[in-house]
């Protein structure tokens, strides 16, 4: 099982939680858990098309997948993925 | 150590002119034996500071040779002699003190090494800065003479102004279009209740004023857009982004690639805030981190969604804390990194931001833009339609 960070957007889909262990071998598995749990997270990570929407960054402990193998890239037991929309708040 | 001091000790006082003498004919180990704010506004050159109350641990490593001409000066003749006699108890060999200190010194027209470009004022206001090694003198200095441009005058601008005029940056701008309200005011620390209704660039330049006269605040009271904005931030230093919109947050990447200039920028909403420093072409820009702004339902405001008041605090000092270290060119900026803070959990989260090669601003391969293209991304007119301005 891996830990999923939920960004303050996403949470009141996921019950306000800002964690949630979902399970999978690699980032595309884990999410699509996520979303399986969690159906109204779905239209936020992923496209029409079911790839990972371009305003959402995913990284997977502290890289960022798209550096590594994408949705492809192997999660172990123990790992984080972070979700992580851009936030343009300066706080006015 | 317990060292009789008042015991009838034998020392060699030596007079200024004396002291000058053997110093330029060199094979002299001077040491100055006052407290490190004393040594900082002045001291003689080649002098090594032994604060009294280290003499027991620090002299072997300034004055290793026992047998080797040593002299010793403080303020006024007391402090070194007393250093004087407990070198003799550890047995140096040739030590003298010089009487009078560095007042007389000064006095008889001898030359020290000052504190340059610093008042009298200044070097009493920053001293607890100058005291530190990474910032010193020189570091304060350099904080000066710098020019920062605060984009946003509001929750994060607040407290980074606070502490950026306390600091001494000596030229602090603000872009703020806003006026004061009551409800800035949990997290706005540097407007108040008197001056709600108040442009907050008005408001924000009596506060600083009051704490710093060092500081000259410049005023733009308005909104930056393709037009002005590399007149405006072309005149600065650093940037710090406190936007509360994502058009002015790449239009602001896209202007400072250009000018190559560095940007603190950091986003605060409900309790969670993110702060990196995009540094262009050395580290990533922000384009690279956020290739599109995402739609207007996941990106909303701290108007419509609140946020806690201190995570301003929190997130705005982090940014003045980036800029102070870009100045003085001490410590590892937050460039290529992503600092996520998470106030209830209070948990910090740091993630790698690698650049883009393919990044349409400052990859490899980009070309420079109109000014009329800066800011802009592919469904641009659509999303400033659905949330362009949080207002």
């Amino acid at each position: 099982m891996a830990t999923v960070r939920i960004p303050p957007v996403l949470r009141p889909k996921t019950g306000g939680q800002p964690e949630v262990e979902a399970a999978g071998g690699n980032v595309g598995e884990v999410l699509r858990s996520l979303t399986g749990e969690f159906p109204d997270t779905e239209g936020q990570l992923f496209g029409e098309g079911g790839e990972l929407n371009r305003y959402v960054n995913v990284y997977l402990n502290d890289e960022d997948v798209r550096v590594l193998d994408g949705l492809e890239t192997s999660v172990k037991d123990g790992d984080t993925v972070v979700i992580l929309p851009a936030m343009a708040g300066g706080g006015s | 150590m317990a060292i009789d001091t008042t015991r009838a000790q034998t020392i060699e006082e030596i007079e200024p002119f004396e002291a000058a003498e053997e110093i330029n004919g060199g094979d002299v180990v001077l040491i100055d034996t006052r407290e490190p704010h004393e040594y900082q506004e002045a001291h003689l050159e080649g002098g090594k500071l032994v604060p009294p109350g280290l003499l027991a641990d620090e002299i072997a490593t300034a004055a290793p040779d026992k047998s080797a001409r040593t002299i010793l000066y403080c303020r006024s003749g007391n402090r070194s002699a007393i250093a004087a006699a407990q070198m003799q108890q550890l047995g140096y060999e040739n030590v003298a003190s010089m009487s009078g200190g560095i007042v007389q010194w000064q006095e008889q027209g001898l030359p020290v090494v000052a504190a340059h470009g610093m008042t009298p004022e200044q070097r009493e206001r920053y001293s607890r800065h100058t005291l530190l090694p990474e910032v010193g003198v020189d570091g304060q200095v350099k904080l000066l003479n710098a020019k920062v441009l605060l984009l946003g005058a509001g929750g994060l601008g607040a407290p980074t102004a606070l502490y950026l005029a306390a600091a001494g940056v000596g030229t602090i701008g603000l872009v703020d279009d806003d006026v004061v309200d009551a409800s800035n005011l949990q997290r706005q620390v540097i407007h108040n209740t008197e001056r709600i209704g108040m442009p907050k660039t008005k408001s924000a330049r009596i506060f600083i004023e009051a704490l710093n006269p060092d500081v000259k605040v410049v005023e733009h009271n308005g909104r930056l857009d393709a037009g002005n904005i590399l007149e405006i931030i072309g005149d600065y230093d650093i940037v710090v982004d406190g936007a509360d919109n994502f058009p002015t947050r790449y239009l602001l990447n896209d202007a400072s690639v250009r000018l190559r200039m560095p940007v603190v920028s950091a986003s605060i909403l409900g309790f969670d805030g993110q702060i990196s420093t995009f540094v262009p072409f050395e580290g990533p820009c922000y384009r690279c981190l956020y290739p599109t702004p995402p739609p207007a339902e996941l990106a909303p405001s701290c108007s419509a969604n609140g946020v806690l008041g201190v995570m301003a605090g929190t997130m705005g000092t982090l940014q003045a804390n980036e800029v102070i270290k870009l100045i003085i060119g001490a410590g590892e900026p937050l460039v290529g990194r992503l600092l996520l803070y998470e106030a209830l959990g209070t948990r910090f989260t740091e993630l790698k931001v690698r650049r883009d090669p393919d990044c349409p601003i400052c990859g490899e391969n980009a070309e420079e833009i109109p000014e009329s293209e800066m800011g802009k991304f592919p469904d641009y007119d659509a999303f400033c339609a659905g949330a362009g301005g949080d207002r």
